[in-house]
């Protein structure tokens, strides 16, 4: 589904970035771990090409996306949720919904309103109300229902659990595993390794800008030692 | 007895309608590490604002060891020695590191209206103490622009540690940072306030932070205190693990109560 | 009382014009955050083409068909524009965005003269609406009844358009977070085409629709975004709603006010506008805005004080200076004196941009004032050149401490529009209050007494000024209270907590700057023996901050290099073209796209590069092979 090879990426002149390679297939839910500041968020914004500057291929679907400009790579089917909700506060949640509306996608889960407030019935209460007069845990839901709005292939969810509830993640938990039944691939990245065990197949650990382990969730239960030494928990 | 050193009382706020902090009431004594959690949106960064008064509450008081600080305006609230760090670092990144505590000192001395003399000559020595303090001593002549987030945060404990405050208000202090960085940024915070009988008053998220370090913990949830008390009571609080806490899935294992790293 | 009532229909008829350019650069602002100071040579484009397309060409159109037209080519010509220009500068900070599109407005100024001609044009009437309809007795014109329907319709058109459309739910979205809107899979590019598009068919229908109304002329883009600067600052930036009613606000104290006092009607529109900001800073309908963004971008590399070198060399520039009477003849001396006074002008103000971190478009402002004070002291009170001086520094303060009081409340593109239409009330009443300023004919006969008249003193007393205030600038930069000043400007939300006063330190140096500006002014007053009101005009103010910008933003020493470099050009160009604000617009769009960082800017970036490679190259030698 998605293949990175050898992504590079810079933040003005600091090198961010080393050679990370990354794979997901379909329908699978991929952990991105590591500390604040080892590269996750910026590993995301180079894939959906918000990075002034970057090397290395990024495939998806089948297609050579690593030249394509950010709305063309939604526009491929592949999802973005960055980290600090980002939902439009002055628009409502059915307009939220509108702005991320893209037309049915084969081999995609077509999203329609109804159907997404089966899945987060809070917004479905709420639909005339202002993005901005919503809690933190009802908008971070609305971003994650804004982004399937365009039936992707495939989300990215940069650090879905940070700054809520721990109530409100258990709940974000059963979202995220109800979108990988209808096949939507997931990768999220999270600095709980708590919240990321509930729900990953596979984890990726990202140290200063360097993949340090890529294996399944069972695999990196069996090795503390990598957990000590890149996680910190 | 003497006042307690922040006490607030009935303290309101509502915007268009919707109660952003109701009727709430607590107090703080000097020395004393107090946390305030709960979901986002729940008022606490309604509430800090309204403690330094950067913004005015509807009703109700606050006040400092006696003297009442409502509606007063940041930086007269800030003079009567309350130290503020917030969510988002606020330093001065065109600034070396010394230089940014260096204007703090110089605002605290009163000095800041002279038009003359080099400001980056005056107060070096309290202001490398002071980045010592914090850890920084060995980048105190870094530009503030370029440091790490933690860093960031370290710079911004000795900026409101600058002028002998009593009273330190720590909005998310650990937010953004490593988990092994923020156990030691708390740490630090800890010794500095048992040290100098400081009062700290924080929010955090990290439940882990929470209850090592607070003596005590407010609960609050759409801006109405919900619960008060020991760590370890509030842990076990059953109407905060409904509304906040739920089954403790995603945080780790926090002490058993009692059992702070308190000397 | 049905008088009354015509003027008042006269005011509503009055605001449509204003809505429209004023919603129109609303809506620009609300999505791309660029102030587009151009909008009123759109509109001015949109009146003359109009004029072309119902008089020359009116064949196939007719006349509303013209109108239409002629706003649909504009609005063409401004979404080439955006492609061209704008999407270029999106990402530079607020200054020079502001720039850009002002150079865009001198380049529309002397095309807009070159086709059509410098005289007025008055176009056709309006068929069907030539007419007037009594009312109580009173003639109103059908066409101003027509304006009156036309301006809710059009406020009515465009809140469909924004709620009840995709293409305006998207807009929304992008007025409050581009990027998101972009990773949600919307091509924000031709999003930003489309609404600058938007925004410039409804300033250039404004003026089309102005045909009928008034004459046409090339100074109608000055008048008219002043007072759209005043509906969006007493509106509210961003919004439509408040767009219209403040239109109507300013529309109607137009009306009134100039039946009460006809040369004070402007005082009284911005005395509303002093008394909405200091009540709601972000206008009737405006909302706060989250923390300004830097209108200048702060450099990481921390400011020192000079080195012994450096010393040394700036010693050796000043010696140098003052050896040039030695060489120089007495045409040359005072180019030299001007150019001086240009420097100390250009000096205060980059005092204000980088260390205040605010940008005025009105600060020559306080230069003219400190010409007027040093002229009336000298002409009516008979002082002598020293005292006369001092009093053009004190009337620049004063003026600089009243504007700045207003100004200072506000931040970011509001300040800079708020210190532009000062400078424009300055002016209009130096140019309107003819008993005491002269009007356009000014004030003459201020010469230096005798033991300073000859060029050579005169260019030593300028030399000696000058120095002296650059010096006590750049004192002021290192003092504490510089330091309060940047601290301010990185970020006030710390300041406030460490204990500064962020309204008073910037009203602070907002005066000092007016007072060197004052010196300034009231030196070149002496130099040229006279005052205008062109010295404190906006163009003036745009010059100061081209010549900062030349130099660089970013050091002292940038803005003095500016300004010698730009005063040179500006001598040299006004001998050899006509077209100089055509050459002047193209240097400021070319400078600003090409070279943000100005003159020394560039130069010690260049420098520090050579070094950084001298280094590196250095160590590697050092290094064995790894």
């Amino acid at each position: 589904m998605l293949e990175v090879t050898g992504l590079n990426g810079w933040y003005g002149p600091a090198h961010i970035l080393f050679d990370v390679d990354l794979t997901v297939g379909p329908g699978e839910v991929v952990a991105l771990l590591g500390r604040n500041g080892a590269g996750k968020s910026t590993t995301f914004r180079a894939v959906v090409g918000l990075l002034a500057k970057r090397s290395g291929r990024v495939r998806f679907a089948g297609r050579d996306i690593s030249d394509l400009p950010t709305h063309d790579i939604a526009r491929a089917g592949l999802g973005y949720v960055p980290e600090d909700r980002r939902i439009f506060t002055e628009l409502t949640v059915a307009e939220n919904l509108e702005v991320g509306r893209q037309p049915a996608r084969a081999g995609a889960a077509t999203w329609t309103p109804e159907r997404l407030f089966e899945l987060f019935p809070n917004l479905g209460a709420m639909r005339t109300r202002p993005g901005g007069r919503m809690s933190g845990g009802e908008q971070q839901m609305l971003t994650i229902a804004r982004t399937l709005m365009g039936n992707p292939k495939l989300v990215l969810l940069d650090e879905p659990s940070e700054g809520l509830a721990p109530k409100i993640v258990e709940e974000m938990a059963t979202a995220i595993l109800a979108m990988k039944g209808e096949g939507v691939s997931v990768v999220l990245s999270e600095q709980n390794l708590h919240f990321a065990r509930l729900i990953s197949d596979r984890a990726i650990i990202i140290e200063r800008g360097r993949v340090r382990f890529d294996g399944t969730m069972a695999e990196l239960e069996a090795r503390p030692e990598v957990r000590d030494a890149y996680l910190a928990v | 007895m003497s006042p307690p050193l922040l006490a607030v009382e009935h303290l309101s706020k509502a915007y268009g309608g919707v109660h952003a902090v109701q009727d709430v009431s607590f107090t703080l004594a000097a020395g004393e590490l107090l946390a305030m959690i709960g979901p986002n949106g729940a008022g606490k960064s309604t509430c800090f604002n309204m403690l330094n008064g950067q913004v005015a509450p509807d009703a109700g008081q606050v006040a400092i060891s006696g003297r009442d600080v409502t509606g007063l305006p940041p930086r007269q609230v800030a003079r009567l020695g309350i130290g503020r760090t917030f969510q988002i670092t606020a330093t001065f990144p065109s600034m070396t590191v010394r230089e940014n505590v260096q204007v703090a000192l110089l605002a605290g001395a009163g000095r800041m209206n002279r038009l003359a003399g080099h400001a980056g000559a005056s107060f070096v020595a309290e202001a490398d103490e002071l980045c010592r303090l914090v850890g920084m001593g060995h980048a105190a002549g870094r530009p503030a622009g370029e440091l790490a987030y933690g860093d960031l945060k370290r710079l911004e404990l000795a900026v409101a540690l600058a002028n002998k405050p009593v009273l330190l208000l720590m909005d998310e202090p650990t937010a953004g940072m490593a988990p092994a960085e923020r156990v030691e940024m708390m740490r630090l915070t800890a010794d500095i306030a048992r040290e100098s009988s400081l009062g700290v008053l924080f929010t955090e998220h990290d439940m882990d932070v929470v209850f090592e370090h607070a003596d005590r913990v407010i609960v609050l949830d759409r801006g109405r205190i919900i619960a008060e008390g020991t760590p370890a009571a509030i842990r076990e609080n059953p109407a905060v693990r409904a509304t906040y806490l739920g089954e403790g899935l995603t945080f780790g294992h926090a002490p058993a109560a009692g059992a702070r790293a308190h000397a | 009382m049905s008088f009354l009532l015509v003027q008042f229909l006269t005011g509503l008829a009055g605001a449509c014009s204003l809505f429209l350019v004023a919603s129109g650069l609303s809506i620009i602002f609300g999505v791309t955050r660029i102030v587009n100071f151009a909008h009123g040579a759109f509109y001015m484009a949109g009146a003359y083409v109009a004029y072309s397309l119902t008089t020359r060409f009116s064949g196939g159109l007719g006349f509303w068909g013209g109108l239409v037209a002629a706003a649909l080519v504009v609005a063409a010509l401004g979404a080439l524009i955006e492609i061209v220009l704008l999407r270029r500068i999106y990402h530079a900070p607020e200054l020079f965005q502001l720039l850009a599109t002002f150079g865009v407005t001198l380049i529309f100024q002397d095309l807009s003269v070159m086709i059509w001609g410098p005289e007025d044009l008055v176009g056709r009437r309006a068929p069907g609406l030539q007419g007037a309809v009594d009312v109580f007795g009173q003639a109103v014109p059908l066409y101003d009844l027509f304006l009156i329907v036309l301006g809710p319709t059009v406020l009515g058109l465009l809140w469909l358009l924004f709620h009840r459309t995709r293409f305006g739910i998207l807009v929304r979205a992008a007025t409050q977070d581009r990027d998101m809107v972009a990773a949600l899979g919307v091509n924000q590019k031709w999003l930003f085409t489309a609404v600058f598009g938007l925004g410039i068919f409804l300033a250039a229908l404004g003026g089309a629709l102005q045909l009928p109304r008034d004459a046409v002329s090339h100074t109608m883009d000055l008048r008219i975004i002043v007072e759209v600067f005043v509906v969006v600052v007493v509106g509210g930036l961003g919004s439509v709603t408040g767009a219209f009613v403040a239109a109507l606000l300013v529309s109607e104290l137009n009306a009134f006010g100039i039946l009460v006092l006809p040369q004070i009607s402007l005082v009284l529109v911005f005395a509303v506008m002093a008394v909405v900001l200091v009540v709601r800073p972000f206008g009737l309908f405006g909302k706060a805005e989250g923390p300004a963004r830097p209108a200048v971008a702060a450099t990481i590399r921390p400011w020192r004080v000079f080195g012994p070198r450096e010393r040394l060399a700036v010693a050796a520039a000043v010696g140098l200076a003052a050896l040039l009477p030695l060489v120089a003849g007495n045409y040359l001396l005072a180019v030299a004196a001007e150019l001086l006074i240009f420097a100390l002008f250009a000096a205060s103000l980059q005092f204000l941009m980088s260390t205040g971190g605010l940008v005025s478009f009105g600060h020559a402002a306080y230069f003219g004032l400190g010409g007027y004070g040093a002229a009336f002291a000298s002409k009516a009170f008979g002082l002598p050149m020293a005292g006369a001086v001092a009093a053009g520094i004190g009337l620049a303060a004063t003026g600089a401490a009243l504007f700045g009081w207003f100004c200072v409340r506000l931040s970011g593109v509001y300040f800079a529009m708020l210190t532009l239409a000062f400078a424009q009330i300055a002016w209009s009443v130096a140019f309107q209050w003819t008993a005491v300023t002269g009007g356009d004919n000014g004030l003459l006969g201020i010469w230096p007494p005798a033991w300073a008249s000859s060029p050579r003193v005169f260019y030593l007393v300028a030399l000696a000024a000058a120095v002296a205030g650059i010096a006590a600038l750049r004192i002021l930069v290192f003092s504490p209270f510089g330091y309060g000043l940047r601290a301010v400007r990185d970020s006030t939300l710390r300041a406030e907590s460490i204990g500064l006063d962020r309204i008073r330190m910037q009203w602070a140096a907002f005066t000092l700057a007016g007072a060197v500006a004052g010196l300034a002014g009231a030196l070149f007053a002496f130099l040229k023996g006279s005052v205008f009101p062109d010295n404190l005009g906006i163009p003036l103010s745009v010059d100061g901050l081209v010549m900062v910008l030349l130099g660089g933003v970013e050091t002292v020493s940038g803005a003095v290099v500016g300004a010698l470099v730009f005063r040179t050009l500006t001598i040299l160009l006004m001998s050899y073209t006509d077209a100089s604000k055509l050459v002047l617009g193209l240097l400021i769009v070319v400078l600003v796209v090409a070279f943000p960082r100005g003159i020394v800017g560039s130069l010690s970036e260049f420098l520090a590069r050579r070094q950084d490679r001298a280094a590196t190259a250095r160590a590697g030698a050092l290094k064995p092979a790894e």
